[in-house]
């Protein structure tokens, strides 16, 4: 058509290589995460520590799918919880009531071949365990549907009001949900229920959701954590990634550079309730009871405060802040578990000031990070011992005051590093050989410039 | 007929401790120009420091507890009053005046952050404050478990108006005003009446208003913008805890963990400030009392025509989806509120 186009290199990649780099890689790699959980790590762990595990999948899946309005698109939302409750109620309404229609049972565990918790002795999937995927499919297409609804009002209002939209949807999520009618124990009693009867559908109300299948294992979620990782990653890379970065940092410049402000920010509700709504699911597949204060102001403060402390844009680290703050809450709470296991604590932290080391050895700038790391597993073991002599000596249960220090940590780090911990920086940015220590002295010259300026923004 | 007018009567009572709590807000984004999520926990904070200071009072003075004697509820609101307002000009001081210059989203997430201090803070387990019989009665701070504000003012109503109903066999209904609904809305029109005038009549109100136009300009002129600013803050503060002082009157039964009916009431009242446009002192008023009527009217009507309708009973449970819902409509209608002005943004 024009000059322009006939310049640039044509570098489309045929329809097999996007498949192939888009599908099946990432596809082989979640497999691979799930696999490498559930086999690898969850024998090492044991009983209590695998539910942990599953739990703080779901922490991660929510902080980095609340990321892509928070961190990418500058937009604030705290009703996260509101989307999480819709998937977590549709998936288990799906796969409990899927089972009661189609084998008139719904007992836990009678149609999955479940790989419960370290019970590894049956083959991967049962019928159950896809009627859990169908339901997580749905709750997440309902809740991206309800993204969508709170994203509109996103396009007239500015950053406190939106907030306060998003914080009454999920207030009136809740609420709605404590209204619905008790559950139906009777798959006869299910179908003789009329139409009328069922535009208030029988989720249990204020007493929960109960007896839902426990397919939720260390496969299946942190499968879906390395999806949801991967799919994240791909949006903020993206072209769609850079309009909604180009939103966060001036709405006004945005709209002048010709970034449809409305599509992309509707998109990135869409696609954070989306994922909300997968993590919601399989919680419902992770304890017994689900009830609507699971899905409260509580739920939706720990996805900020794990984004917040993370970094505002940074995947990786929102994960890690998921990650490392769900386990240090473990520690308050009951110090035991993690006191039992303080030889594999201090492994891990031998392990990773090794691989610190070595990276220092070889000039990689990531050893400074990767000793960071190294310190979390030792200050959740020391958090875990001071919490035990703290109760027996006073009498006082730590976990007490885990709000108070979450909420004071919020305003020191607003007070101190704005951006969070990470700003936008992945954590494996901070990789990569040491950097020269001298600048160079002379200016670079016009052409340079000019040559450097097309790689610039691509990487923060 | 005589249910409508009792609701209609509490309606305007809580109507009129809205409006209290959303001037707070109204007046806070006017000038600093961001929501303070922690007013409504400073609202919660004012109706715990009563029932802390009310039940020391009478146990240190050994009172009647029944018929505590009238000077006991001024006392109690000046107590409260004073907390309340030295909690809120800390807060201002430490958390919010740092980043005065910063982007607004890290001011709401520090605003959260205080909320969620505040919150956390008052469910500590507490040290004794007052104690009878070596059963502790009001600890500090609030501790986990709910309480109960003694009754400070006489449970009488004033008026009495009897409804017969038309039908023998159903006994005979009667509106009541009672001396809590009344003495409500009377202390609620003096403090705003109060700060109408502060606002619009005084030197001092004078300097907010030239802040709240421009920052900056007002800065030149020579109006010292950090103290108008505290001063502002605090002022809110004052009137959240007299809102949450007035309430404890009508609803003694107080509950921790607090978020869960109390911060919501205050988030309600922030809607009645968006909804009357925020940075607006009368829409602020004018939200409240329209709150109100609609929450309360949406219990109403919602459990009497569709409650019956439908065979269920959530009328009531529904109040907090009427006002939030109120809230979505308004914002998608006209964003400024319906006394507001809309803002054109400056490149």
């Amino acid at each position: 058509m024009s000059a322009l186009t006939d310049l640039i290199p044509a570098h489309r990649p045929s329809l097999a290589q996007s498949l192939f780099a888009g599908v099946v890689v990432p596809s082989l790699c979640a497999i691979g995460v799930g696999t490498l959980m559930q086999f690898g790590v969850g024998p090492v762990l044991g009983d209590y520590w695998t539910s942990v595990g599953v739990q703080v999948g779901i922490a991660v899946m929510l902080a980095v799918s609340l990321n892509i309005v928070n961190g990418f698109t500058g937009q604030f939302s705290i009703g996260h919880a509101g989307f999480f409750a819709i998937g977590a109620y549709i998936g288990a309404g799906v796969s409990y009531y899927g089972a009661l229609l189609i084998w008139n049972d719904a007992s836990a565990m009678a149609h999955g071949a479940p790989l419960v918790w370290n019970n590894s002795k049956s083959w991967l999937f049962g019928a159950g365990e896809w009627l859990m995927i169908g339901g997580a499919i749905l709750g997440a297409c309902v809740a991206a549907a309800f993204g969508y609804i709170v994203g509109l009002p996103s396009l007239r209002l500015r950053g406190d009001y939106l907030a306060i939209v998003t914080l009454g949807f999920g207030e009136i999520v809740r609420v709605l949900l404590q209204q619905t009618r008790p559950q139906v124990f009777d798959g006869a009693e299910l179908r003789e229920m009329s139409a009328g009867e069922l535009v208030i559908p029988p989720l249990g109300g204020a007493t929960g959701f109960s007896s839902i299948p426990k397919y939720a294992n260390l496969w299946w979620v942190w499968l879906f954590v390395a999806v949801v990782v991967f799919f994240a990653y791909r949006v903020k890379v993206s072209s769609t990634g850079r309009a909604l970065l180009s939103i966060r940092e001036d709405e006004i410049a945005a709209r002048a550079m010709g970034v449809n402000i409305t599509k992309y920010k509707v998109r990135a509700f869409v696609l954070a309730a989306a994922l909300a709504g997968i993590a919601g699911a399989l919680y419902a597949h992770s304890g017994n009871v689900l009830q609507p204060r699971d899905a409260g102001f509580q739920r939706s403060f720990d996805c900020i405060i794990f984004v917040v402390l993370g970094g505002l844009g940074s995947i990786s680290g929102a994960a890690l802040a998921a990650v490392a703050l769900s386990i240090m809450t473990e520690a308050l709470r009951g110090p035991e578990p993690i006191l039992e296991n303080w030889i594999a604590l201090l492994i891990l932290t031998a392990v990773i000031s090794i691989v610190a080391a070595i990276l220092r050895a070889v000039g990689n700038r990531g050893w400074r990070i990767t000793l960071l790391m190294a310190v979390t597993p030792l200050s959740i073991l020391l958090l875990g011992l001071a919490s035990k002599f703290f109760t027996d000596a006073t009498g006082i249960n730590l976990a007490d005051y885990r709000m108070v220090v979450y909420a004071l940590l919020l305003i020191v780090v607003m007070l101190v590093r704005p951006n969070g911990l990470f700003g936008l920086t992945e954590i494996w940015e901070y990789f990569g050989p040491e950097r020269a220590k001298k600048p160079p002295t002379t200016p670079p010259t016009a052409s340079q410039a000019a040559a450097a300026a097309p790689t610039e923004g691509s990487r923060p | 007929m005589a249910d409508f007018l009792q609701i209609l009567i509490t309606a305007i009572a809580v109507g009129s401790l809205y409006a209290l709590i959303a001037l707070g807000y109204t007046m806070v984004y006017g000038i600093l120009k961001f929501i303070n999520f922690a007013h409504s926990d400073i609202f919660v904070l004012g109706a715990w420091t009563s029932l802390t200071a009310s039940v020391c009072v009478i146990t240190w003075l050994k009172l009647d507890t029944q018929q505590p004697p009238l000077w006991l509820a001024p006392v109690v609101l000046l107590c409260a009053m004073v907390v309340c307002g030295g909690v809120a000009f800390l807060v201002e001081r430490l958390a919010y005046k740092p980043l005065r210059k910063s982007a607004r989203l890290n001011v709401l997430i520090t605003a959260i952050g205080v909320s969620l201090l505040l919150q956390n803070v008052g469910q500590l387990p507490g040290f004794t404050a007052a104690e009878k019989d070596g059963r502790s009665l009001a600890t500090v701070p609030f501790g986990p478990s709910p309480s109960r504000m003694p009754s400070l003012l006489p449970d009488t109503s004033l008026i009495s108006v009897p409804f017969p109903s038309g039908d023998p066999t159903i006994p005979a209904a009667s509106v009541q005003v009672n001396l809590v609904d009344v003495f409500i809305f009377v202390s609620a029109m003096v403090l705003m009446f109060g700060l109408q005038h502060l606002v619009y009549r005084t030197k001092l109100g004078a300097a907010m208003r030239a802040v709240s136009f421009n920052t900056e300009t007002a800065s030149l002129m020579g109006v010292p913008v950090d103290r108008v600013m505290s001063f502002t803050f605090v002022t809110g503060a004052v009137l959240a805890a007299a809102a949450g002082f007035l309430y404890a009157l009508k609803y003694p039964g107080l509950n921790q963990p607090a978020h869960e009916i109390w911060v919501l009431l205050g988030l309600k009242a922030f809607v009645a400030a968006v909804v009357g446009g925020i940075g607006n002192v009368r829409g602020a008023v004018l939200g409240g009392f329209l709150i109100a009527l609609i929450e309360f009217m949406g219990m109403y009507l919602f459990s009497k025509y569709l409650d019956p309708l439908m065979g269920t009973n959530m009328g009531t449970n529904l109040r907090d989806v009427y006002v939030f819902s109120v809230l979505i409509v308004v914002l998608l209608v006209k964003p400024s509120g319906l006394l507001g002005t809309p803002v054109r943004e400056k490149v």
